[in-house]
């Protein structure tokens, strides 16, 4: 188990050179002299001049590669040409955001998609459970971009019940302390901005949450059907065990083994998700912010994302696989 | 068993697949779309110049409809119904072109590394890994930000992108088969490699590529509109549904609905088909891959 995850550990470093040497070759790959494209285009000649020196420019590729690693890993990805700010800093800062919308459609997800996948399967072939996997078949080939549309059309202008985009009220005084609005404002113990945020963030994260949401059901009622064939099940009805006893506390346990892994993968997912969500929503994100980086050839910017989305991203894989093996002891890892 | 009877054999299951035929019909209605556009449209989908008094009429459900427009009009007083009708030719086609580059790639790459093996295998599928490291629309985005915007490259940025993913597939298809006797008796009589892979191992790994090729197709379709969503595909005027959906779904506040809503029906309705289409060719072709 320890030597398991030592390993996936040791793996993650090919992976995320790998990912640093793409981030890396961007600038060289982009037409013009990189120098330029880090310093912009309306840059003076003595910008131009230190960030040469500054990357090395006119050394061998391996050794620019170094500096700028180096440099990486420290967190130091250079100024936004957009803002000139330090990416790393306008990266952090909108992190907070990208994570609670994630992690938001993600608990909707769950909760709703494994309710009705338990539903669904243990009155298979019911009027609901054609009702809900029909709902969940057209959720899995939903344009996200499209589905935030139509959300925020019907809730947000039509019946005017929640907000159309932004972060919060900006009429409400809100003290910002770890970026997270539902969390900041129970530590402040400010209701008023607890529940505007909560409003402004109803609609993306629905958006955002419905495709894993459908994934999640359709995983769950499969997995729950199949462990509601097997012998020990039968023995439980057999013995005269109530059928909620039997679904509820023995099936699901054993049924939720697979949504654990639909769950890890479907982080991927989100993370594309949230880029269009965010861009649907005006919702000042990492996604949001990668788009207008691409769209301004920001390659500063765009670089710092990609190393950033990369790391993300391989330790959700690890700790999916790492949370797989917890629950179900029966897969031995070599 | 000869193989007219393998081929009736499989229509038949095919055919008792209702939702699979589902998709089948919904996949050629959109075909036939693209195709016939021209015919079948009933507008230009680029007036020129703009008819500005047409701007954002509803459809057919208002009495103050645009004439001719049964879906209405867009921002610039174009007819959503013909961009739209248009449209399945550009989405369609960046969806083919996506997949073929990606399963060139993929089966050049998959063959090589499930028939050769050793330091080839490894190096392919490190790099599969790092590709694999990105959530495929930022790795999209990425591309399209060094290659530029534009359709053709957020075409070829799609296909790249999901080559990993088919030459995952074959890899593994090939190193199923490369144990087979028949390969065994192929080495022995001294045939080459050259003949021992397109003469019998692809033929025989055709099943996963056309399942996995139907429903890449559907996510490669699905991204392109993405990618022409945020204005790094497709660029106005051409009628791609992402696009029409970014030029419009600022006029829902106004109250002008119908130019942000057909183009998604659009989209879904494809995605859903071919998903249909494909889950139903794996049901067909390889019982197998079933979970």
């Amino acid at each position: 188990m320890k030597q398991y995850i030592i390993k996936r550990l040791l793996m993650l470093i090919p992976v995320l050179l790998g990912a640093s040497i793409l981030a890396f070759s961007l600038i060289h790959l982009a037409p013009g002299d990189p120098a330029r494209t880090i310093a912009g285009e309306h840059a003076s000649a003595q910008t131009i001049e230190r960030i040469q020196i500054k990357y090395g420019l006119d050394k061998p590729l391996i050794t620019q590669y170094w500096i700028w690693l180096k440099q990486a890993l420290q967190g130091d990805f250079g100024r936004s040409i957009v803002s000139n700010e330090y990416v790393s800093k306008e990266i952090l800062s909108r992190f907070p955001n990208t994570l609670e919308l994630t992690l938001f459609s993600m608990f909707i997800a769950i909760t709703v998609g494994v309710l009705a996948g338990i539903v669904s399967a243990s009155r298979q072939y019911s009027l609901l459970d054609y009702g809900f996997m029909g709902v969940a078949l057209f959720g899995v080939s939903m344009p996200v971009f499209w589905l935030g549309i139509m959300l925020m059309m019907v809730f947000g202008v039509f019946l005017r019940w929640l907000p159309i985009s932004g972060r919060i009220d900006i009429m409400i005084p809100f003290t910002r302390i770890t970026g997270l609005y539902l969390l900041d404002s129970i530590i402040t113990g400010n209701w008023a901005a607890f529940i505007s945020s909560l409003r402004h963030l109803i609609l993306p994260s629905l958006a955002l949450g419905t495709i894993p949401m459908a994934t999640i059901a359709r995983v769950t009622r499969s997995s729950m059907l199949e462990v509601l064939k097997q012998d020990f099940i039968r023995t439980e009805r057999a013995k005269g065990l109530p059928e909620r006893l039997v679904i509820y506390k023995h099936a699901v346990r054993n049924a939720l083994i697979p949504v654990v892994t639909v769950i890890g993968l479907n982080f991927g997912l989100l993370l594309s998700g949230a880029i269009l969500t965010e861009t649907v929503f005006s919702w000042p994100g990492v996604g949001r912010y990668v788009v207008n980086a691409v769209q301004m050839r920001d390659y500063p910017a765009v670089q710092g994302c990609v190393l950033f989305f990369a790391f993300i991203f391989v330790v959700v894989n690890l700790i999916t696989d790492i949370i797989y093996i917890y629950i179900d002891p029966r897969i031995k890892y070599q | 068993m000869d193989k007219e009877s393998v081929g009736s054999e499989l229509l038949r299951r095919f055919k008792y697949n209702k939702s699979a035929v589902f998709g089948l019909i919904i996949m050629l209605f959109m075909i036939f779309c693209a195709i016939a556009a021209n015919f079948i449209a009933p507008n230009d989908p680029y007036p020129s110049p703009p008819l500005l008094a047409n701007k954002l009429k509803p459809g057919f459900w208002s009495d103050e409809g645009a004439p001719g427009m049964p879906l209405g009009s867009d921002g610039l007083g174009r007819c959503v119904l013909s961009r739209i009708i248009y449209g399945t030719r550009v989405s369609l086609t960046a969806g083919f072109v996506a997949v073929a580059i990606a399963m060139i790639l993929g089966i050049t790459f998959g063959v090589l590394s499930g028939y050769f093996g050793g330091w080839i295998d490894a190096v392919i599928m490190r790099i599969v890994d790092i590709m694999f490291a990105f959530p495929a629309l930022l790795l999209a985005i990425v591309i399209v930000a060094v290659v530029g915007q534009g359709l053709e490259k957020a075409m070829i940025a799609i296909g790249i992108v999901y080559s990993p993913q088919m030459a995952r597939i074959i890899r593994s298809s090939v190193l199923y088969i490369k144990e087979m006797e028949y390969i065994e008796v192929q080495k022995a009589i001294g045939s080459s490699h050259w003949r021992i892979i397109f003469r019998h191992i692809l033929p025989n790994s055709i099943a996963p590529v056309v399942v996995y090729g139907t429903l890449m197709l559907a996510t490669a379709i699905l991204d392109c509109a993405a990618l022409g969503f945020l204005g790094l595909g497709a660029q106005p005027p051409t009628p791609e549904w992402g696009a029409m959906l970014a030029d419009s779904y600022s006029f829902i506040v106004s109250g002008a609905w119908w130019a942000a809503t057909f183009p998604g029906i659009a989209i879904l309705l494809s995605v859903l088909g071919l998903n249909l289409l494909g889950d139903g060719l794996r049901d067909v072709l390889d019982p197998r891959l079933k979970q």
